[in-house]
């Protein structure tokens, strides 16, 4: 079929995957990536749970504004898309 | 003593970057300040390190030009450094900032604000689940990180976006299982000449949807999302015709997908320049709420300008060239002799007339508030429905200001960066009124999020002066 926007993803070449875990489960993802970006590839979207209603919340703005991908390293609050991935990083989720 | 730059420029996106590029060809002295870790704004987001190769795109190439020419003039950078508030005091301006979790402050003697946009977007049943991402949040997953937001995705939102997001996600390798846009064909036509203006974007927007069309994604013109399905996940989405007025027509269609892309449109980034005492109007033409600026950047704050997108929605390469005829202002202000470029001007001009029609198109269409039920999450942060706000509103709480604090609906986390626009329409369509008339809500800092603890810094408990008490 013809393409007229060709399709690069063959072509796309990433850093060595490394382990880090979300609420205790293991994963792994590319060293230095975004970390909301690594955790979507990795499957796992919903990051926290609204205040308000409970309900189930993810990355959403992907630019440091929306707040909906707020999780905890290290006891802090930080939002996912602002972090990258690290050998060992341990995620805690809102949930 | 403390250390004072002559210009601050917040924003190392298009108009930023290339404005501390003018500003360091002088003998002034000027700093760079931008949240991200490298310069580029959203537009030229920079890659992850985790990238160590990838066909360069001409976001990307623009992105890399712009870093490397940065990098080559010396212009002091700070990155990874957010800014909360800005005030007067005295004779300069004060950023406070926010880098690895300390706070500071920058004192300036002018500074240019390039904060660029954020999205707008249209709640509708469902938009808070996971896997509903925005368009221009899906724009940085493929320039920063080159990843998709799921296996099948629905595109949906207005203007030459929209064609963007899905094209890339082909490019990446990606399904695109719907592209759905509230715009018309003859929306399109409409803006062609324009749009001539730029022959060269006009192509490659057209091959984008050629080569949609030809790989048979199905492409809803004149449609808009009513609602997302899923519970903690996305499982797929409901469309609805849109009439000529944008309000949904009966006929729903349901589809598939574990994605989904939605944007409104870009509204120009006010609330920095709102702190600085900038005052706002409504120009819907460039995204909404919009900075009162000159065109040369000049504002009626001393030694405060404004450059780029903040100001009105013309995009990247209009940025690039408001940049830097704002640079020569804020220059000038500080005593330095930098003559106008009549040249520059004019193609600054020509650029704003292509960069407007696209935000005309991207602009959301009349009533966007009408697909929200009354169930409809409104404000994210707060997860307040329409009908929470409505029987705010209807209590008497008239204004952006009343409903925020009476609901909290701007008060989360986000700032009301995602419900205001939709809080001024509930309060507009509800009082008869006109959406001029209902202002963003008074600005406060902070901006952005800052941990108590970095305002705090380090203290020992018992060295705080404790008075002793009054005796009974």
């Amino acid at each position: 079929m013809i393409r007229l926007v060709p399709d690069h993803s063959a072509r796309i070449q990433r850093s060595e995957k490394v382990p880090f875990t979300f609420d205790g489960v293991a994963l792994m993802g590319c060293a230095d990536e975004n970390l909301a970006a690594a955790l979507m590839q990795a499957g796992v979207l919903h990051l926290r749970n609204a205040p308000g209603d409970g309900a189930p919340r993810g990355a959403f703005c992907m630019m440091g504004l929306c707040q909906e991908c707020v999780v905890f390293v290290d006891g802090q609050s930080v939002e996912s898309c602002r972090l990258t991935v690290s050998p060992g990083l341990a995620v805690k989720s809102r949930r | 003593m403390r250390d004072i730059v002559d210009i601050s420029i917040v924003g190392a996106g298009p108009a930023g970057a290339t404005a501390a590029l003018v500003v360091g060809q002088t003998e002034c002295r000027s700093l760079l300040i931008d949240e991200q870790r490298q310069a580029g704004g959203q537009v030229w987001r920079a890659k992850d390190r985790s990238i160590l190769s990838a066909p360069a795109t001409p976001e990307s190439r623009s992105g890399d030009n712009l870093r490397e020419r940065l990098a080559a003039s010396g212009v002091s950078q700070m990155t990874d450094t957010r800014v909360w508030q800005i005030e007067r005091q005295g004779e300069h301006w004060v950023i406070h900032t926010l880098r690895n979790g300390t706070a500071g402050r920058l004192y300036s003697r002018a500074v240019i604000l390039a904060t660029g946009a954020r999205e707008e977007a249209q709640p509708v049943r469902g938009w808070t689940t996971p896997g509903v991402i925005g368009l221009a949040g899906a724009t940085a997953l493929f320039k920063q990180s080159i990843r998709l937001p799921g296996r099948a995705s629905v595109v949906a939102g207005t203007g030459p976006l929209v064609f963007f997001v899905a094209s890339e996600i082909r490019r990446l390798g990606g399904t695109v299982a719907a592209v759905v846009t509230p715009n018309t064909r003859a929306d399109w036509l409409a803006r062609l000449p324009s749009m001539m203006a730029r022959p060269d974007l006009l192509w490659r927007g057209g091959r984008w949807v050629a080569d949609l069309m030809l790989a048979s994604v199905p492409i809803y013109w004149g449609h808009a999302v009513k609602s997302v399905s899923g519970d903690d996940r996305v499982i797929g989405v409901t469309l609805c015709r849109l009439a000529t007025d944008g309000t949904p027509l009966p006929g729903d269609i349901g589809i598939a997908a574990d994605s989904v892309c939605l944007g409104g449109g870009l509204a120009p980034s006010i609330e920095a320049a709102q702190l600085a005492g900038v005052a706002v109007r409504y120009r819907p033409d460039l995204g909404g709420w919009v900075s009162e600026a000159e065109s040369d950047g000049s504002t009626a704050r001393e030694g405060l300008f404004l450059a780029g997108d903040s100001c009105g929605i013309r995009g990247a390469v209009a940025a690039e060239l408001h940049g830097q005829i704002v640079a020569r202002t804020a220059l000038r202000h500080i005593g330095q002799a930098s003559a106008s470029d009549p040249a520059l001007e004019r193609a600054y001009r020509r650029a704003s007339r292509f960069g407007e029609a696209m935000t005309a198109l991207s602009v959301l269409r009349a009533d966007p508030i009408g697909l929200a039920t009354p169930d409809t999450v409104v404000c994210r942060c707060e997860s307040l429905t329409r009908r929470a706000i409505e029987d705010e509103i209807e209590s008497g709480a008239v204004s952006s200001n009343a409903v925020k604090s009476g609901q909290r609906a701007g008060m989360g986390p986000c700032g009301g960066k995602y419900c205001q626009s939709s809080v001024a329409r509930l309060i507009a369509l509800q009082e008869n009124r006109a959406l001029s008339e209902i202002a963003p809500p008074t600005p406060r800092p902070p901006i952005r999020p800052v941990p108590v603890s970095a305002l705090a810094g380090d203290f020992d408990y018992g060295d705080l002066p404790m008075p002793k008490p009054a005796p009974l």
